[in-house]
């Protein structure tokens, strides 16, 4: 029985020791005290593999892609189609056709926005969104409001920082175009159980965005099987480089969207009469697209899938009991946001002490966590409060970093009595 | 960066016991200002005698540095004319972005003890919200006033 116990153990638990050699960044002093990074839900690091599949790339195979019939370009346009490959197979997309690269979330969202649901919009057409989202799942819809006179309806959360159902339930109706919907909170760290939520939208024949910036760097993620209309993530936040990110869309909602931008390599011919669009994927990335990050994406996902997203998911998820449990035992500390169901997130408050003077605090003793209001502003206003500490885990952390940010908290408290 | 520079004494104790903390009323002139990176918020208060700044009094919620901060300015302003306050301000702004920065600590005074926030340069705006705050609201003064 132990000894079944030890195996099963072994199998699952991580060698983070060895995990942390491949993150040079990891290895250094910030202030005189070796760097404790907690802040992965801004921007997590990037592994050796990352960096060097980059400046591999550069150094041995840059070219346009798509155009040149000579050796590099070919290379490059392998490259940069390979990755498209190994991004559908990460989220299980039918189809290549299906993974649109642009710079971010942030991108993807805004790309939904106008091509997909402002041409034929209605004025008091309604988006539904939650309380919960990120300021890129709020402020293009707004945009839509300005533009096209679109209602936006928002499902309240409760004292926990979970989306009320029931809610949800009452607001979705025959004008809903859209329900657009964070997979999980990067403000409290809720994981919101999407699937329930895409299987009403489904009765009502409204289509579903999710917003999965900060789920896929943490969980399987499977595009079938939730059953949403698109998913919109940032490689930044997945060991990937930054200005790089995913639109996932069904293929059939794709084909019927008009390009959003023109330019080169969204097009198959152009003279001033008329012009004919690529086909999908490339005729919503028009312009050079960015190469090097769609190589470096792929590299990060070829390494988080080495450890395997179930792995990392078990792992991130005995940090965030750990932190919970050492933060909630820290006089003063307030959690922000205590889902039953949540990613590897603590945002929290101490009494008599600003956020902000913790960050700094906190940055003396080597300890690197966000402060502020998360682009989440609404999230804040409905807690009372004007921003939060955030400390958010990556499967490189470990217990002995969240015992060091005890400590600093401790420090803080002394500093400023 | 040491932090005993940033977090001295005194702003501890001006963080922790405001002076001229809550609203003026009435006020001859008032504006909010508004940190949206960190949240701070600030209301600056203030009551006019000719050039003269007779009464200050601020209320809001901010971090340490920009509640004490505001607190030392309102401690500092009091009596001064309007022209005073705006060279005080450029002293403050200097100490708080310059190394070399050529003001007589005698004309600080307290405020002389926010000179380790120039370490820490994403707090300057902090230290600075309160004196663009009381800034706006006295350039409001200045204004015609409308007869709506
Ligand atoms: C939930 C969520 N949505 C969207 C975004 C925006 O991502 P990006 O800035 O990479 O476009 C973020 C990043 O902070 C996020 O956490």
């Amino acid at each position: 029985m132990n000894a079944a116990v030890t195996a099963t153990r072994s199998a699952t638990a991580l060698d983070v020791a060895a995990i942390r050699r491949d993150f040079p960044i990891l290895h250094q002093t910030v202030n005189g005290k070796p760097l404790v990074y907690l802040d992965n839900a801004a921007s997590s690091q990037r592994p050796k593999s990352v960096i060097e599949a980059i400046s591999r790339y550069y150094e041995h195979d840059h070219a346009n892609v798509h155009r040149g019939v000579h050796t590099l370009s070919q290379r490059a346009t392998d490259a940069y189609e390979g990755a498209r490959e190994t991004i559908r197979r990460f989220i299980n997309a039918r189809d290549t056709k299906e993974i649109v690269f642009v710079r971010g979330t942030t991108e993807a969202v805004n790309l939904v926005a106008q091509s997909f649901l402002r041409p034929g919009f209605e004025p008091g057409d309604e988006i539904l969104i939650s309380a919960l989202e990120h300021h890129a799942n709020i402020v293009p819809w707004q945009l839509l409001r300005e533009q096209v006179g679109a209602v936006l309806k928002v499902i309240p959360i409760n004292e926990q920082g979970v989306v009320d159902f029931d809610e949800f339930q009452k607001l979705i109706g025959p004008r809903t175009k859209l329900l657009a919907l964070a997979h999980v909170s990067n403000a409290l760290g809720t994981i919101v159980p999407v699937e329930k939520f895409i299987k009403v939208a489904k009765q009502h024949g409204v289509p579903v965005l999710l917003d999965g910036a900060q789920a896929i760097p943490h969980t399987a993620v499977d595009v079938q099987a939730l059953g949403c209309d698109f998913y919109c993530f940032s490689s930044h936040k997945m060991l990937g480089p930054t200005g790089m990110g995913v639109l996932y869309g069904k293929r059939e909602l794709l084909e019927a969207m008009p390009p959003w931008q023109g330019g080169g390599d969204m097009i198959l011919s152009v003279s001033f009469e008329k012009t004919t669009f690529n086909q999908l994927p490339w005729k919503f990335e028009a312009g050079t697209p960015h190469i090097a990050g769609a190589i470096g994406l792929a590299t990060a996902i070829d390494y988080l899938e080495k450890i395997g997203m179930d792995r990392i998911a078990a792992y991130e998820n005995e940090l965030l009991e750990y932190a919970t449990e050492r933060l909630s035992a820290l006089p003063g500390l307030r959690i922000v946001g205590t889902a039953p169901d949540k990613a590897a997130v603590v945002s929290f408050t101490l009494d008599g002490i600003h956020p902000h003077d913790i960050g700094t605090i906190l940055d003396t003793e080597g300890v690197a966590i966000r402060t502020g209001h998360h682009c989440a502003m609404p999230v804040m206003d409905f807690f009372k409060i004007p921003a939060t500490a955030r400390a958010s885990m990556s499967f490189y952390n470990t217990r002995e970093e969240i015992d060091r940010l005890v400590t600093a908290l401790e420090h803080t408290r002394q500093v400023l009595g | 960066m040491d932090l005993k520079d940033l977090y001295r004494d005194v702003i501890v104790d001006h963080n922790r016991h405001p002076r001229n903390f809550g609203k003026l009323q009435p006020a001859d002139v008032h504006a909010d200002g508004h940190n949206p990176l960190c949240g701070d918020r600030l209301t600056m208060y203030a009551n006019l005698k000719g050039e003269h700044i007779t009464d200050v009094k601020f209320e809001g919620s901010g971090c340490a540095i920009s509640v004490a901060s505001a607190s030392l300015l309102t401690e500092a302003v009091k009596g001064k004319t309007k022209s005073e306050v705006k060279e005080l301000f450029d002293d403050v702004h200097a100490l708080l972005t310059q190394h070399d920065a050529a003001v007589d600590p005698a004309r600080l005074g307290k405020l002389a003890a926010l000179s380790g926030v120039r370490e820490f340069p994403a707090r300057v705006k902090c230290a600075s919200l309160c004196w663009h705050t009381l800034n706006a609201a006295l350039e409001r003064a200045a204004e015609p006033v409308t007869t709506e």
